[in-house]
């Protein structure tokens, strides 16, 4: 691993990457004082950097081509922690339970700041299960979720404003909304190939934003809509801490009701219908699957999800306008999708858990996390296209008996 | 009239800038069939990298013509490099992988670009010196067309020329050509397919870079962000003509930039982005192979 010639091609490298980020990284031009500030620390620290990097690099790189050809000649492989959790009863139930009871009592130990930041993690997290199906079930890639988001959180908004509705009422409606807008945008794009599908999803999501922005008779523009109720009880009144407990219960509840949702799909007929279309769409076709119908369900699907947690957004923070709403967030939520393996449930759950609570939490870090959204996807998609946890492909095996009639 | 003709010529050198990047997006895909999302990003990285040349040439007192071709060429030579590595990095080992993985790393490349640029440099909007001088001869017609516009054009012409000349009648214009039909075939024959899907991206990243120092200087300021949407402009252009052609990612860019240049003329300028995703659906609805692309079957 470290003979002569593995660390002159990591000088290499690191001499690359030194020349490379040279302008951006070192020089600073203040554009107003006509000073410039030359950062020489930040090439040093790019060159040892790069240098190490390179052999993590080619370490992984190897590694991976080492677990292709295991694969190929058959030999059993290690499985993982995760995968064990999920697949032997005997941990299996300790795990959930245990999880079940650390969110039960969540709430009551820790501040009304914590459960805040856990309900926004759990909103994640179902949103991620939502772009999962279509993602990662279906293989659509759909770069503008978050405007199936932003058509949930607005319903919300503007059906309380001009009729008083409640957050129960809309719930359904939200959620109806978003599919409506899968519906109306899948009907013309999913015909095309894949790759369109990504650019316009992403027009389609910039576009919602700019009408937002800029409708101000509909929308009330930048400026957005303010005092939006929170979800109601059976017409209680509740103190704000506790309606701060009250929503996070609320998003268990929804979260529980996604799993099972999402699950049950993906092992429906539809649900492998998606799977194959995503592995072969030819043969698919060849099997008389209706393609665009399939697509089209996938598509309204995930944006069902997408419309529903809109309205929760609108009810948790109480405000909603058109900043909320960018490319960012769509591109954090498909983050959280390849991160935790695309088609597998807990891996999503788990991503989304990690990519929120973290910059939650290592506040001087918050500030590198789009960069760190988008050097995941790069590496996940090179090294570990499965994700953290792997979905589980269901294989028939034969292990034969001998034929009787083989005599 | 006069109006129109500005509407004109003004959706023009907005064609033209769009062109320069559509240029680079049409090959790629060309050759490799990906939508490189970075592209925009290298574009403003040329432009940031210009701008970094240029005020250090300007402290130390060089002439104006002088720096704007230093500036030229050290953010060509720089998005070329970044071209490469990029490609090194996020493509090449997805080559045999199914269709979305690049694609999904393609996006996180541009997300991590755009952040690198954001944390090494600033989140503000950055004024970009005038790098090119005004001609005299053009005063006169100075309320129609201004200087920095004719060079816009001029140059966008010639590198549409150049690239279609190299495509056409060079020897790696033919092997680009060849993998670009069958990357297995044309390795039997002996291409260097790795060699060719690198010069394309340098190719394609150099156009950007000159995109990007004449665009930022026409405008005036830069930001981390400016790839981004000139990025998913250029690809809708690129659409438009018939992803893959060089004279239809020309074409598609002008037609974007007049309808662009129109709409917001004579409608409302607050949705200049609606129309151009707008006119991207139609499109795809009734004409995906684009203004001058030919529908190919599918393969199996």
């Amino acid at each position: 691993m470290f003979n002569i010639k593995e660390i002159a091609k990591s000088f290499l490298v690191s001499l690359w990457f030194m020349f490379l980020t040279f302008p951006i990284m070192v020089i600073r031009v203040n554009t107003i004082y006509k000073t410039i500030e030359w950062r020489w620390k930040n090439l040093i620290m790019i060159g040892a950097g790069s240098f190490l990097l390179s052999f993590v690099w080619r370490y992984f790189i190897k590694r991976k081509e080492s677990g292709v050809k295991q694969a190929e000649s058959g030999k059993e492989q290690k499985v993982p922690l995760f995968r064990r959790i999920l697949e032997e009863r005997k941990l299996f139930i300790p795990a959930t339970v245990l999880t079940g009871l650390f969110a039960l009592v969540f709430p009551f130990i820790f501040s009304s700041y914590q459960i805040n930041i856990m309900t926004t993690a759990l909103m994640y997290v179902i949103l991620g299960l939502g772009l999962n199906i279509v993602v990662g079930l279906a293989g659509l890639l759909d770069l503008g979720y978050v405007a199936f988001y932003a058509v949930g959180a607005y319903s919300y908004a503007l059906i309380n404003y001009h009729f008083s509705l409640g957050f129960w009422t809309v719930l359904p409606v939200g959620a109806i909304m978003g599919a409506l807008f899968g519906i109306l945008l899948g009907f013309p794009v999913l015909r095309l190939r894949g790759d369109y599908l990504a650019i316009v999803t992403l027009g389609f999501g910039e576009m919602i934003r700019l009408i937002l922005e800029n409708w101000n008779e509909f929308s009330f523009g930048p400026s957005g809509i303010a005092h939006i109720p929170r979800p109601g009880l059976f017409g209680i009144a509740m103190s704000l801490e506790n309606s701060i407990i009250y929503l996070y219960f609320l998003m268990i509840a929804i979260t529980l009701f996604t799993i099972f949702v999402v699950n049950r799909l993906q092992d429906s007929r539809i649900g492998r219908a998606w799977i194959a279309l995503r592995e072969d769409e030819i043969a698919c076709q060849a099997m008389g699957i209706d393609k665009t119908k399939t697509k089209l369900t996938a598509f309204a699907l995930g944006a069902t999800w997408a419309g529903m947690v809109g309205v929760i957004f609108a009810a948790k923070t109480t405000f909603v306008n058109p900043a909320s709403f960018t490319f960012l967030e769509s591109a954090m939520i498909l983050s959280i999708v390849v991160l935790g393996g695309m088609g597998s449930i807990v891996g999503v759950m788990i991503a989304a858990l990690i990519l929120i609570l973290l910059p939650e939490y290592l506040r001087a870090f918050s500030e590198y996390r789009m960069i760190l959204f988008g050097a995941i996807m790069v590496i996940m998609m090179v090294f570990r296209p499965q994700g953290i946890v792997a979905n589980v492909r269901r294989t028939y095996e034969y292990h034969g008996t001998p034929s009787k009639n083989a005599k | 009239m006069e109006y129109f003709l500005e509407l004109l010529l003004g959706g023009m050198t907005r064609g033209s800038i769009y062109a320069m990047i559509a240029l680079g997006y049409t090959m790629v895909y060309g050759i490799i069939e990906l939508i490189n999302f970075a592209h925009g990003e290298i574009y403003m990285i040329g432009a940031f990298t210009a701008l970094i040349v240029a005020s250090v040439l300007t402290l130390l007192g060089l002439n104006q013509i002088a720096i704007l071709l230093l500036a030229s060429i050290v953010a060509v030579i720089y998005s070329s490099a970044y071209g490469i590595t990029v490609e090194k990095i996020a493509y090449k080992p997805l080559r045999e992988a199914p269709r979305l993985s690049p694609l999904i790393s393609a996006i996180g490349m541009s997300i991590f670009l755009q952040n690198y640029v954001l944390l090494a440099q600033t989140s503000d909007f950055l004024p970009f010196p005038n790098l090119i001088p005004e001609f005299e001869f053009l005063k006169p017609y100075e309320h129609i067309i201004r200087t920095p516009e004719l060079v816009i054009l001029l140059t966008t012409t010639v590198v549409m020329i150049l690239l279609t000349v190299l495509i056409k009648y060079t020897k790696i214009g033919k092997a680009m050509r060849a993998t670009a039909q069958d990357k297995n075939m044309a390795m039997l024959v002996g291409v260097d397919v790795n060699r060719v899907i690198s010069i394309t991206f340098i190719i394609g990243s150099a156009t950007a870079a000159l995109g990007g120092v004449l665009i930022a200087s026409h405008i005036g300021q830069i930001n981390f962000y400016i790839g981004f949407i000139a990025g998913i402009k250029a690809f809708t252009a690129a659409v438009l003509g018939g992803i893959g052609s060089i004279p239809g990612a020309v074409l598609g860019s002008f037609v974007l930039g007049w309808t662009e240049s129109f709409a917001t003329g004579y409608v409302s300028s607050d949705y200049e982005d609606v129309f151009a995703f707008t006119l991207l659906v139609l499109i795809l609805i009734f004409r995906p192979a684009g203004l001058l692309g030919r529908s190919t079957a599918q393969k199996v």
